[in-house]
């Protein structure tokens, strides 16, 4: 089980969901994949997506005023 | 039972900058939301997946070489306003960059490698003289108007 980091916050629509998308499929399962990303769109929808495609979301953290966290799991 | 994945269509008519963009934003971030994404390209829309990306005098015959050679493959693409003779885009283009904003390229790009399906219309490639071999290799299938009628067939579609 390995964990990978992605980091969106400099990401723009649709990149978000693209990158977001483009590692998930790299994950194997058990595997985690912790995503920085900002506040709005991104963080109501990437987990959202990744929920309807299958993953986890194990949590969302919040890092800072417009940074969160979000963990997915396979 | 697995559910039905949800699908979207986009006609790809027209080959200016700001329409491939939008065509490409809508198809990749569908294909990233997990949708199946299929685009026809279609007249001028050819030139966006033209294998040969620069002004070339491509297909068969004078006029259709000619006209190929107007269009000026996907590193020319006109803004559909304020195009300023070609200045425009490259502005664009740079402004882009700097916010960190994807351009036609990366979008292009990320479409693919999310599975989007491309098809070519077989109409407007009679009418350019183009063929299968001279779109890029993504491209699957030279279709009609019949077969794209049943890709899209029960999900959204949109016209650009």
């Amino acid at each position: 089980m390995a964990t990978q980091y992605l980091d969106i916050t400099e990401e723009h629509c649709p990149m978000t969901f693209v990158k977001t998308k483009l590692a998930l499929s790299k994950l194997a399962d058990g595997d985690i994949l912790e995503v920085l990303l900002p506040s709005g769109e991104p963080l109501e929808n990437v987990p959202r997506s990744a929920v309807e495609q299958g993953f986890y979301v194990l949590g969302i953290e919040q890092i800072d005023t417009q940074v969160h966290k979000v963990i997915l799991k396979k | 039972m697995t559910e039905k994945k949800k699908k979207i269509s986009i006609i790809v008519f027209s080959g200016d900058y700001d329409k491939a963009f939008a065509a490409f934003t809508i198809a990749s971030g569908a294909a990233a939301l997990n949708y199946e994404v299929n685009l026809f390209f279609t007249f001028f829309g050819l030139d966006i997946i033209k294998k040969k990306r620069g002004r070339h005098f491509l297909g068969r015959g004078f006029r259709a070489r000619f006209f190929n050679f107007l269009l000026g493959g996907r590193n020319n693409l006109p803004l559909s306003r304020l195009n300023f003779a070609g200045l425009s885009p490259l502005l664009l283009g740079n402004l882009a960059k700097k916010r960190r904003v994807a351009g036609v390229d990366e979008l292009l790009d990320a479409s693919i490698k999310l599975g989007v399906n491309f098809y070519a219309c077989e109409t407007a490639g009679v009418l350019l003289a183009l063929q299968k071999d001279d779109f890029i290799p993504e491209v699957k299938k030279v279709i009609g108007i019949g077969s794209f009628l049943e890709l899209q067939e029960g999900g959204t579609t949109l016209f650009i």
